[in-house]
């Protein structure tokens, strides 16, 4: 715990000192929200569009934050120190999924609001408190899934390739589960029925593919 | 050509069964990188307390076996054995007892020198970490420039930074890649007593200065495309001997 405290702790530091995933990650759903607005010609969005629109866009974003998730450790040569240290190998992807949660949350803290400004007529701030839960589900999924797929790109020198080709076939059931989540709460009149099924979905998925990076990262940080 | 001298232990003192004595033992170690062969057969004795300097013109095979012995590289062939225990099996037993000061200082751009060693005081769960910190900044004389963001520092200051973080955490190997690298001569008397001779641990030192590896050595290991041309004690060697390893270059 002493270790994922640490690294964590370290992460965040950086991020709030370079500014360099959050930043482009907001921007990025920002940009593509406004694409979606134009591009569809639609000032209102509902159900399942809606929902399939903002966790397109949430995804792609996640991707920035990932991608830049290891970059640290590679450019500064901070690898070698954490692989050397006397820690539990699982401690980095532990600290690594728990950064990477704090930046998707700072994400939606933002990219929700414009969400809601450019596309949802009413009922939004009534759908919020579930939504939240349903974002924070597909945050943990996302994390752990990309924090352990991030450790195997970052080695390899067509990182920024390999990782949305390694990422999305793997996230597809998050996608799934929380845009079938969303559009009844994104639905007019707000419908809650259905919700609760898709929730299990995802935390099922974070369950299984939190044991499978737990199981797997200490053989992925080998040599 | 360098001929090769003498080993510095004798052959009948290689038995596996003796290297648990030993601070480093390989035998027979093979470390590839697909088809380039970095280290072929390397078999090597190092006593506790002493020091190795390791000799190779670029791409002989020194930086592979430091990292093999921090335990960042695993062997693909023969057995290496670090403080004892052998490698990569009992890599958890090795990590806490040994420092790398490696060609990076392995620090954080964005974080001061003094954040750095935080960092890594945690990982390594060092006692009284402030004070030991406050210590190695004295002595590495980086005290009034430790709050500073590492890419402030000039590559010799965060290699001041770096020889802190290798020797934070007390370790009894210690692992040198060219550790003068950059220090003005005031820089490099005070890593002296943390990473010289007077630090009274086992060191295995990477260096291209031969007169300055020799006087610090206790046993030489010259290494040529991965092969050992000489294992000898320092004292039985002349400059001459480890220039020739670096062929016409030299």
């Amino acid at each position: 715990m002493r270790a994922v405290v640490a690294i964590a702790r370290k992460d965040l530091l950086v991020e709030l000192r370079t500014k360099e995933s959050v930043p482009a990650m907001a921007l990025f759903a920002v940009t593509t929200f406004v694409i979606f607005h134009f591009g569809l010609d639609r000032d209102r969005l509902e159900g399942e569009l809606a929902a399939g629109v903002l966790w397109v866009t949430l995804l792609f974003a996640a991707i920035l934050g990932i991608n830049r998730l290891f970059v640290a450790e590679r450019e500064q040569g901070g690898f070698d120190g954490i692989l050397m240290a006397p820690i539990e190998r699982t401690s980095l992807l532990i600290a690594k999924s728990g950064a990477l949660i704090v930046y998707l949350v700072a994400l939606e803290l933002i990219a929700l609001p414009v969400f809601a400004l450019f596309f949802i007529d009413e009922g939004f701030w009534a759908a919020v408190p579930r939504l939240a839960l349903v974002t924070l589900l597909a945050d943990v999924g996302l994390a752990v899934v990309g924090a352990m797929l991030a450790s195997i790109a970052i080695h390899t020198r067509a990182r920024d390739l390999l990782l949305p080709i390694l990422l999305l076939p793997l996230t597809v059931p998050v996608v799934i589960a929380a845009a079938a989540a969303t559009k009844p709460l994104l639905s007019i009149p707000l419908d809650t029925s259905g919700v609760g099924k898709w929730l299990a979905v995802l935390a099922l998925y974070d369950l299984v593919f939190g044991l499978l990076a737990y199981a797997v990262f200490d053989f992925l940080m080998e040599d | 050509m360098t001929v090769p001298v003498e080993p510095a232990v004798e052959g009948s003192q290689r038995a596996g069964a003796e290297s648990i004595t030993y601070a480093v033992a390989l035998d027979q170690v093979v470390r590839h990188y697909g088809e380039r062969v970095a280290l072929r057969h390397v078999t090597l004795r190092l006593e506790q307390g002493r020091t190795l300097a390791v000799f190779g013109p670029n791409g002989a095979g020194k930086t592979t076996l430091l990292r093999m012995l921090a335990t960042l590289l695993v062997p693909h062939e023969g057995e290496l054995r670090v403080l004892g225990h052998v490698l990569p099996r009992d890599a958890h037993r090795v990590r806490p007892r040994v420092g790398l000061l490696a060609h990076e200082p392995l620090l954080y751009r964005d974080l001061s020198g003094r954040e750095n060693l935080r960092f890594y005081a945690r990982l390594y769960d060092v006692e009284e970490p402030e004070a030991r910190i406050a210590h190695l900044l004295e002595s590495t004389g980086m005290t009034t420039r430790s709050d500073e963001p590492v890419r402030n520092l000039s590559r010799g200051m965060a290699q001041r930074i770096g020889i802190c973080r290798a020797v934070l955490h007390r370790p009894e190997l210690l692992l040198l890649d060219e550790p003068r690298a950059h220090l003005d001569p005031e820089a490099a008397a005070m890593a002296e007593l943390l990473i010289g001779a007077r630090a009274g641990v086992t060191r295995v030192l990477v260096t291209h200065e031969i007169e300055h590896g020799l006087a610090e050595a206790d046993q030489v290991l010259g290494l040529r495309e991965g092969s050992v041309l000489i294992d000898a004690p320092a004292a039985r060697l002349d400059p001459r001997d480890v220039r020739a390893l670096y062929g016409a270059a030299a």
